[in-house]
């Protein structure tokens, strides 16, 4: 893991004085909420429906324990002992006061976190693959390539007041699991002809017109990467629309002048600025990839885990789900779900996060991850540890065997918190999570992504749901689109709007009927939701979810 | 009362704490929506809020909220609003419980 320079640990802690002396101005009047909220939203901290809320970046999702116990020990002290782990691999800090945020950062700083550029018109915190480093099919661990954009996007001072927020996400392999697609700009660590380097996409993302991103450039040279991607944001700065913020983003920049156009004007600025970077960045690189050095793999055999497996249908059930193939073959990547049937997913409470924390260092080599899909992951579990890990997350609830099931939803705090959003999120999964458990049929329903959002801004990512929930407000009510076959992997796609909106009490039977009705047809149990939506189209989810309409058409 | 002007009240969020809060006749800020001023003409809610709008150092981002009168106070019209004077459906956090 990266380990802060005193140049880093210096400048959190700057930062947070500067802070503390802005939050005091504040306090006392001096400073009026207009001339403070952009110091705040450099800071992480948001005003929101019931309380502040403190954003804090999990840089590409990677912690260790002491960090996740820190985090603990935050929500205890300041908050109300719990955290809220988003789909950008950050925490959010529902109800802290503004005059305790100061000493907050503090604490964040002692284990070498922070909440800079977790809001704000800047580059935002670089998200990962949650198996970064772990994976069985990836080229190489991205981490350092995340944490050289980190260092070099902190503070740039080119890039302090972009047109809008820019978010970047790095992965190691073809399998996409960092959703690069939906980014402003992604940058897969791929292999030709021997040479290491990167593909590069650019003009993604969700919200109110969603894109899939675009390849800009299909190979990169490894030497290139930061002088490349300057280039482009460099570019964007430009030409971003500030005149109207629905049009400010970068995939709508690509949309106007189209890819080759931009490529074009990426490249001469390139071409202008490489020169300058000098090697430097190549060197830094260097320094900090040692830092990611491979865990010191345990030898020994698996048989007790085969054993346990055997005996014990329950372990056997979440490992089947919870577990991922590691390129170790005596190893495996687990998947903690945050998603207990009616709990608020993606929480943790303090007492769930120092459990986490304690078995990172007793059985993960130190280390957790935080993925896009709010879950938490121990990425390097010797298999014979997983008995005993299993146990363990089993007594505080975090042994729940739904990864990759429609129970395992993100969603977006929506208006239980958040200030934009436009109708509720979070009853609408701990309802539905419930009604399959009662139905007991999501291990036989298979691979589900079920993701919603409680405002066009698309934070719970429901355009690349296999089904997609979007909360809307229509005419003073909470109204609930659906939208079918998105996808937010190496196969993404936008998901199509089934039709018009179901109010908050005929959501979930839409949804129950929805997946019934998959069920009838599926032409084989291993026919997911999706493969057979794309199989058959929209049409027949359609008549499930509106049977009067259909019944009218067939008349 | 003046025609098609829905009454508001004026609210805004805490300044330390970030909780709703809304105005009331006496210029105070209360917790508890039902204490609040109701304000069914405009002129006079343009007024208000321009004098919650000095009290930067007690609260942020004031703004007039639509609402109705019931036999114990003001009360919401919008769901948003009525969230505000309760708290998050997930947990008993917020006024649900403080207000008690």
């Amino acid at each position: 893991m990266y380990k802060y320079n005193d140049f880093d640990a210096a400048f959190v802690r700057n930062r947070v004085a500067e802070f503390r002396g802005q939050v005091d101005r504040r306090v006392d009047g001096s400073l009026t909420e207009d001339e403070f909220k952009p110091f705040r939203l450099m800071n992480g901290l948001y005003l929101q429906l019931h309380a502040y809320m403190l954003r804090v970046a999990i840089p590409y999702g990677t912690l260790n324990g002491a960090q996740m116990r820190q985090l603990a020990f935050i929500a205890d002290k300041w908050d109300k002992g719990y955290g809220h782990f988003t789909t950008r691999q950050n925490i959010q800090y529902n109800w802290p006061k503004l005059s305790d945020v100061p000493d907050m950062l503090d604490a964040l700083a002692d284990v070498e976190m922070h909440a800079i550029q977790t809001s704000g018109n800047t580059i935002r915190n670089v998200t990962a693959d949650h198996f970064a480093g772990a994976a069985g099919d990836e080229i190489a661990d991205p981490r350092p390539v995340a944490e050289l954009l980190r260092q070099w996007s902190t503070d740039h001072p080119e890039f302090q007041s972009l047109p809008r927020k820019f978010k970047i996400a790095v992965s190691g392999s073809e399998n996409d699991r960092a959703v690069l697609r939906a980014h402003d700009v992604a940058v897969q660590v791929v292999e030709q002809d021997g040479q290491r380097g990167y593909r590069i996409f650019v003009g993604g993302g969700l919200g109110r017109t969603p894109m899939i991103g675009k390849v800009l450039r299909e190979f990169l040279p490894e030497a290139d990467l930061l002088p490349y991607v300057e280039a482009v944001v460099s570019v964007w700065n430009l030409l971003g629309r500030r005149d109207n913020k629905y049009k400010a983003r970068i995939k709508i920049t690509v949309h106007e002048h189209g890819i080759e156009e931009i490529s074009r004007l990426v490249e001469d600025r390139f071409a202008q600025i490489k020169p300058m970077f000098g090697g430097v960045d190549q060197q830094m690189l260097q320094e900090i990839t040692a830092h990611f050095a491979e865990p010191e793999y345990v030898a020994g055999g698996t048989a007790g885990y085969d054993a346990y497996r055997a005996a014990n249908p329950a372990f056997r059930s979440w490992s089947d789900t919870n577990l991922a193939a590691h390129k170790n073959d005596d190893y495996a990547i687990v998947s903690i779900s945050l998603k207990a049937h009616g709990a608020t997913p993606g929480d943790a409470s303090s007492e769930q996060m120092r459990v986490m924390a304690d078995l990172a260092e007793e059985f993960a080599h130190d280390e957790l991850r935080i993925s896009h899909e709010q879950n938490v992951i121990l990425p390097h579990v010797h298999k014979a540890d997983l008995p005993a890990l299993y146990n363990a997350l089993r007594a505080v609830g975090l042994a729940t065997a739904n990864i990759g099931l429609i129970s395992d939803i993100i969603a977006c705090p929506g208006m239980d918190y958040c200030a934009l959003a436009t109708a509720r999120s979070i009853p609408v999964a701990q309802e539905i999570a419930m009604r399959f458990d009662a139905l007991k049929l999501e291990h036989e329903v298979g691979p589900l992504k079920l993701k919603i959002s409680g405002c066009i801004n698309a934070c719970g990512h429901h355009h690349v749901g296999h089904i997609g929930i979007l909360g809307l407000d229509r005419a003073g009510v909470e109204s609930y689109q659906i939208t079918l076959g998105g996808d937010g992997t190496q196969d993404a796609a936008i998901g199509e709007r089934a039709g018009p909106g179901f109010g908050a009490d005929e959501i979930v039977p839409a949804i129950e009927r929805l997946v019934l009705g998959y069920l009838e047809l599926r032409h084989a149990p291993d026919e997911t939701f999706l493969m057979a939506y794309r199989r058959l189209g929209v049409a027949p989810f359609k008549n499930i979810l509106y049977p009067e309409k259909a019944e009218k058409n067939a008349a | 009362m003046a025609k098609g002007f829905t009454p508001k009240v004026v609210t805004a969020n805490a300044l330390l704490e970030g909780d709703a809060v809304w105005l009331t006749i006496d210029d105070t800020w209360t917790r508890d929506m039902r204490e609040a001023e109701l304000i069914d003409d405009a002129a006079h809610a343009d007024i208000r809020l321009i004098d919650a709008q000095k009290r930067q150092d007690e609260i942020a981002g004031p703004y007039l909220a639509d609402a109705k009168d019931s036999d114990a106070g003001p009360v919401p019209v919008h769901f948003r609003e009525d969230f505000r004077t309760r708290g998050p459906s997930n947990y008993a956090h917020g006024k649900q419980v403080e207000l008690k």
